[in-house]
């Protein structure tokens, strides 16, 4: 479970006051994640409410845990792209393509997973490089360019797919060592992709807002050319932005193929939109240089609730999707007043 | 001739965008511890000068020189590592970055062991805030506020303390009172003479004749990218100084205008 302490905590100016209760709450509404911290207990409350002892048990929380942790391997190297001012459309067409490649090599070609699995990340990485030099080359947004190498790359995944195997899709039965660490349930039904999203987490959160790189991703969608100006190698960053989404892509793709034991060339698309929407519900600013991982987190966790605790209550399943459009725009709504109290003059009373 | 060699010096730059012409033959020195007033009318290429100093554009014929030596910049950063600190109309241009972080972007200061490098959030906060406390700014005391969140007046403070701090030798200013009230644009004026008695060398560009006579030692008006005029403090009027920044004689032109069209505005044509 998330907990609601960030990795930074605020610890405020250093002189002893008295208001300093009011003083650490006010800091804490002024975190960029404070608003989609608030939208994520009020769904679960919602789902705890109308979906009653089940939702609220294991079964429940693996249910929207494995949706969770799928959809936040991508939304979390989307939402740092974000961050730094970019998008990239084009995981929805590197999930699959990277399922497929491992499907190919190690099961119609019968050769050792790790080549299959290696194949796999090494076409992701290439992905986001393609996807980085494009952008930087031809200044065209990152919307357009990624859009482009996403029809690509489907088109690349099925003309090859038919023409290796004939057929759009392709059965793999992985070794118990590679259903071990990339595709198996643990306790019969948390998927193990859950700790590689834990681990993903960890290793961002180090980068975004500990190491001194973080400072450079939200110097860059702060402002591109101020920011090379003091000295950020501003394409490299960019470059390497793009190779961890197209990286952690393909290493879902990979997971995926793990778990469900077959590929297909279509089936990545809808991950598109829904990492978009975990990221902007988890309060990252659509045009760059806001935002935070745990923000993108509890986005994540909102958006995993909602998609499965709608089949625990008796609502239409077809309600849930309402409900997330209209969590999108309440979070806007809400992160832009979050953001406006972080803008506003703390220190009044002093002079 | 003075014993010291000027700290900046343009020789003779013209500059032109392709078949437009900017700026012509432009002979410019700048002192330590001097503050050289840039005035103009708009589009006069007040801008343009000063891209040519921050190397964001090269001359296209003429040369820089520093301390007594040419110097050539093919990139801002070129300038920024010889010392030429650039600071905006807006000052801060992260407004959604900590004061702290800002402060340092792409010179961050860090802790830790081998790899694991670790922002020293501390620090930067602490040194960020005593930088511009030391201009007087004594309000700005958190350093996890955000830019976006202070006035005016206090991000221009914080962007030359900071080019201040990071040893700016030249610093340039383009119109940084321009979007200030009265009180902000005296505290702007007092960082600026308190920069100018560190010794360093301030080029400031402004629209307004009583914030070029606040500070300014020498005044340099452009007319259609010409120098038109260069001189010393003490040497011309208030009156004739505003007469050379409306670019001689417009106001002349207006008020015979004004007369013969019973004190109806002109319509605004450039
Ligand atoms: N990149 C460019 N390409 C072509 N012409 C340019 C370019 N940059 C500036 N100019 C022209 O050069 C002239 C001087 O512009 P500049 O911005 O230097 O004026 P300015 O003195 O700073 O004016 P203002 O007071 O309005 O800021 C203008 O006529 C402008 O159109
Ligand atoms: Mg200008």
């Amino acid at each position: 479970m998330a907990t609601a302490t960030s990795p930074k905590p605020a610890d405020g100016p250093a002189q002893a006051g008295k208001p300093g209760v009011f003083q650490a709450l006010g800091g804490l509404a002024r975190r960029p994640e404070a608003g989609s911290f608030i939208g994520m207990i009020v769904v679960f409350v919602f789902f705890a409410i109308f979906g009653g002892a089940q939702f609220i048990g294991a079964a429940g929380a693996a249910s929207w845990l494995n949706v969770a942790a799928e959809v936040g391997l991508v939304a979390l190297p989307v939402g740092l792209l974000m961050i730094a001012g970019e998008l990239d459309l084009s995981i929805g067409s590197v999930i699959p393509a990277a399922s497929l490649t491992v499907a190919i090599i190690s099961g119609y070609y019968g050769l050792p997973e790790i080549l299959g699995v290696a194949a796999a990340l090494a076409f992701g990485l290439a992905v986001g490089f393609v996807n980085g030099v494009l952008v930087l080359r031809t200044r065209v947004p990152s919307l357009i360019v990624t859009i482009g190498t996403m029809f690509a790359v489907m088109g690349l995944t099925l003309g090859l797919a038919v023409l290796l195997t004939g057929a759009t899709s392709t059965a793999l039965v992985p070794t118990p060592f590679w259903k071990a660490i990339f595709g198996q349930f643990v306790g019969g039904m948390f998927e193990i992709t859950i700790f590689w999203w834990i681990l993903s987490v960890a290793i961002l959160a180090y980068v975004l807002h500990i190491s001194p790189w973080g400072n450079w991703i939200f110097a860059l969608g702060g402002d591109r050319e101020s920011a090379r100006n003091a000295g950020i190698p501003t394409d490299k960053v960019t470059i390497g932005l793009f190779m961890t989404s197209g990286f952690s892509a393909a290493f879902l793709g990979v997971c995926q193929v793990m778990i469900y034991q077959s590929a297909q060339v279509v089936g990545g698309q809808s991950f598109i939109f829904n990492s978009i929407m975990c990221v902007v519900i988890g309060g990252v600013l659509l045009t760059g240089g806001f935002g935070s991982i745990v923000g993108i987190v509890f986005g994540t966790i909102t958006f995993a609730i909602v998609n499965q605790g709608i089949y625990f209550t008796n609502f239409d399943p077809n309600l849930g999707s309402v409900i997330i459009g209209a969590l999108l725009l309440v979070a806007v709504l809400m992160n832009d007043t979050f953001r406006a109290l972080a803008l506003s003059t703390i220190t009044k009373k002093k002079k | 001739m003075t014993d010291t060699h000027p700290v900046l010096e343009l020789r003779n730059v013209n500059k032109s965008f392709g078949p437009i012409d900017v700026l012509h033959d432009i002979s410019l020195k700048v002192k330590a511890g001097e503050v050289l007033c840039l005035l103009g009318d708009n589009g006069a290429g007040k801008s343009t000068l000063i891209k040519t100093l921050a190397g964001v554009h090269k001359p296209t014929t003429g040369e820089i020189w520093m301390d007594g030596g040419r110097v050539s910049f093919d990139r801002p950063k070129d300038a920024a590592d010889r010392g030429i600190a650039t600071v905006h109309q807006f000052g801060g241009t992260f407004p959604l970055m900590t004061i702290g972080r800002s402060f340092f972007v792409g010179v961050e200061p860090t802790k830790g062991w081998g790899p694991f490098k670790i922002f020293d959030r501390k620090k930067a906060n602490a040194v960020a805030v005593k930088a511009v406390q030391s201009f007087g700014i004594t309000r700005i005391d958190d350093g996890d506020r955000l830019i976006g969140g202070l006035s005016g007046g206090e991000r221009q403070s914080l962007a030359i303390a900071r080019a201040v701090h990071f040893g700016a030798r030249v610093l340039i200013l383009d119109e940084p009172t321009a979007a200030l009230g009265v009180k902000q644009a005296s505290h702007v004026l007092r960082i600026v003479l308190e920069a100018k008695k560190r010794g360093i060398a301030v080029i400031f560009i402004t629209h307004q004749v009583t914030h070029a006579m606040a500070v300014g030692d020498h005044f340099a008006v452009l007319i259609r990218g010409a120098l038109a005029a260069n001189f010393m403090r003490g040497e011309k009027s208030r009156e004739e100084i505003t007469d050379l920044m409306a670019g001689g004689e417009a106001l002349a032109d207006l008020d015979a205008y004004m007369e013969s069209h019973d004190g109806h505005a002109p319509d605004l044509v450039s």
